[in-house]
């Protein structure tokens, strides 16, 4: 089990039923509800990997939610670097995780 | 009184920004406020968009009503311009600017993180720098894994989206912080297994108890602390003292959590480890204050690396005011109270002025509160005793705790600096605030005694935000509502 959105018809707020917004994360889609971030869409499609690390490959996704770690970076419609948790799904953002490797070290280099 | 209007310029519209806002339009000031988020409320009063009305949306929240009262006041102001969706990125000294304050605030507004957001630079005659607090959360074993969170993050995801970050949670660190945090993981439908609070019940007693007397005028937070605490008695959720999350495990996700019982300075005792079945935790030790622009405006720092303010929260920069957690990690009520001073101030008033006599008395109160939550909840010193050599510390440079301590050895610098560029640890693109204070901890430990030498930190942040080349290479758009219009230049 992973990331849920609370049903609202479970809610004690009393919300009134959201309208869906659908994105793709890496071509797949994935149903939210308009105004939620594309960090939590992506979340609630049951994906807690949003990218990969350079150095070691290892998986990151959002920590700090507010912002302020830019470990949820992803690619949107082509924009790179873009912090899922600060920005709001739009219906057909087409959402691309990253995975930015090291340059190959020059000719010559030891290391 | 001037002749002119006073141009107050507001960054951050949390708590103190709102407060701040308001106390300078009773005095006549000409307010502008900004907020990187498309929402007023900040980090505190985060809430549904529009999108998503609801009826019963008080109930997430301490200080529901005031947050409404208080936004609903700046939006039908004209004479309050609210910019949302509003990054500033640099702040500096202008001597020939026609504002007051003779600083030059650099801003980029539209779609965060965009491309061709509108650059704006303002020029105002006082400025209140009302920029909040991040969670500061400690290293550990795996806490790089997916599934670990910052309680902030939890609790933006709850109360903005109503979204649960995960079905079976534990919830760590230290703080009061941790109680709304599990209490809004429960209202989400989280199933919390359990708060483990680092602190024992001497510190909490040395914290709370001291002159009791002082706690009188701070009933309210008494409420807000109660609310909390009989969510926990209706939601079951057990309530550790003495005992923290000290690794975090799993491949591509957090998979489990083991707990162990620590010493009072918070190092792990051995033999008391518990492995917990979780699918996310939420871990926070204390806040951050979020300082890069007040650096940036020449702000002095106390000597706890708050901002230093006086009684009308002027700091030691001509016509630069600072209200709310930045000048001092103490809730929505103190920030309420030197917010509005601060407005109040920054508009030509006084903070003996009648308008501002009860926000005087209840920053002293909640002053009184602050100081508390530090003594009882504070970060101990032995917590580096949670790491292992390959325990990452800086993540985005995924510079380990070994390679931290071997290159310290390795040179012998005792330069802050000099460290963070042979390691590049806090060099990455959240530029060390995640990691700083935690960086700062470690290599003065290593380096011992002497302690590090180079009396620099990692709180100064000249480009306060990153921005695109793209954007940069832009001209500045000048203020079109300013009264002092500003020549078309980028920063110096």
């Amino acid at each position: 089990m992973t990331s849920r959105i609370l049903p609202f018809q479970n809610d004690p707020i009393k919300p009134t039923a959201p309208a869906p917004v659908t994105i793709t994360v890496d071509g797949v889609p994935a149903t939210g509800a308009m105004g939620q971030s594309l960090a939590g869409v992506i979340l609630a499609s049951g994906t807690l990997r949003f990218r990969r690390t350079s150095v070691h490959g290892a998986p990151r996704g959002v920590f700090c939610g507010i912002g302020v770690c830019y470990d949820c970076l992803v690619e949107v419609n082509g924009q790179r670097d873009v912090r899922a948790c600060q920005r709001r799904a739009r219906d057909g953002d087409a959402v691309v995780t990253q995975h930015d490797e090291l340059p190959a070290a020059p000719a010559g280099d030891a290391a | 009184m001037n002749t002119s209007r006073t141009d107050v310029l507001v960054i951050g519209a949390g708590p103190a920004g709102l407060a701040a806002a308001r106390a300078a339009r009773a005095r006549g000031a000409s307010v502008t406020m900004l907020d990187s988020s498309d929402q007023l409320g900040g980090q505190f009063w985060r809430h549904l968009p529009p999108e998503r009305p609801s009826a019963n949306e008080r109930m997430l929240h301490h200080g529901w009503v005031k947050f409404r009262e208080l936004s609903e006041t700046v939006l039908s102001d004209d004479g309050c311009r609210v910019i949302r969706g509003a990054q500033v990125w640099a702040i500096e000294p202008d001597s020939t600017s026609a504002g007051a304050a003779h600083l030059a605030v650099h801003v980029v507004v539209g779609e965060p993180d965009g491309t061709g957001r509108r650059r704006l630079v303002l020029t105002p005659d006082a400025i209140v720098l009302a920029t909040g607090a991040h969670d500061r959360t400690l290293p550990f074993p795996g806490w790089d894994l997916p599934g670990v969170f910052t309680g902030g993050a939890a609790q933006a995801l709850a109360k903005g989206e109503r979204l649960a970050v995960g079905q079976r949670v534990v919830v760590s660190g230290a703080g009061p912080f941790l109680l709304p945090v599990a209490a809004s993981l429960a209202n989400t439908g989280s199933d919390v297994v359990g708060v483990y609070e680092a602190n024992r019940v001497p510190a909490l007693v040395r914290g709370w108890l001291p002159k009791p007397w002082e706690l009188a005028g701070a009933a309210g937070k008494g409420t807000e602390l109660a609310g909390y605490l009989a969510g926990h008695l209706r939601h079951r959720i057990p309530y550790r003292l003495g005992r923290a999350v000290v690794a975090a495990h799993g491949t591509d996700r957090v998979e489990a959590v083991t707990i162990a019982a620590v010493t009072p300075d918070w190092a792990p005792i051995p033999g008391t480890k518990q492995r917990i079945e979780v699918d996310a935790v939420c871990v926070s030790h204390g806040f951050t204050p979020r300082l890069e622009l007040a650096i940036a405006a020449g702000c002095e720092l106390t000597a706890e690396r708050f901002v230093q303010v006086d009684d009308s929260q002027h700091t030691n920069v001509h016509g630069v005011f600072a209200a709310g957690e930045i000048t001092g990690i103490g809730g929505v009520d103190l920030a309420l109270a030197e917010g509005q001073i601060a407005g109040h101030a920054a508009a030509g008033g006084l903070a003996a002025d009648t308008e501002v006599r009860s926000a005087v008395r209840r920053r002293r109160t909640f002053r009184g509160f602050a100081r508390r939550i530090e003594a009882a909840h504070g970060i101990r010193d032995g917590w580096p005793a949670m790491l292992t050599d390959d325990t990452i510390v800086c993540r985005c440079e995924e510079v380990s705790y070994g390679t931290l301590c071997r290159a310290t050895d390795a040179t012998g610098s005792r330069s802050l600096r000099a460290l963070k560029l042979s390691t590049r640890a806090g060099l990455g693109i959240c530029q060390g605030r995640i990691c700083g204070r935690t960086i700062e901890a470690l290599l003065a430990d290593r380096v011992g005694d002497a302690g590090l030498t180079d009396g620099v930190s990692t709180d100064r942040r000249p480009i306060a935000a990153p921005i695109r080349l793209g954007e940069l290479a832009d001209p500045a758009h000048p203020d079109p509502a300013s009264q002092h219009p500003v020549p078309l230049k980028g920063p110096k």
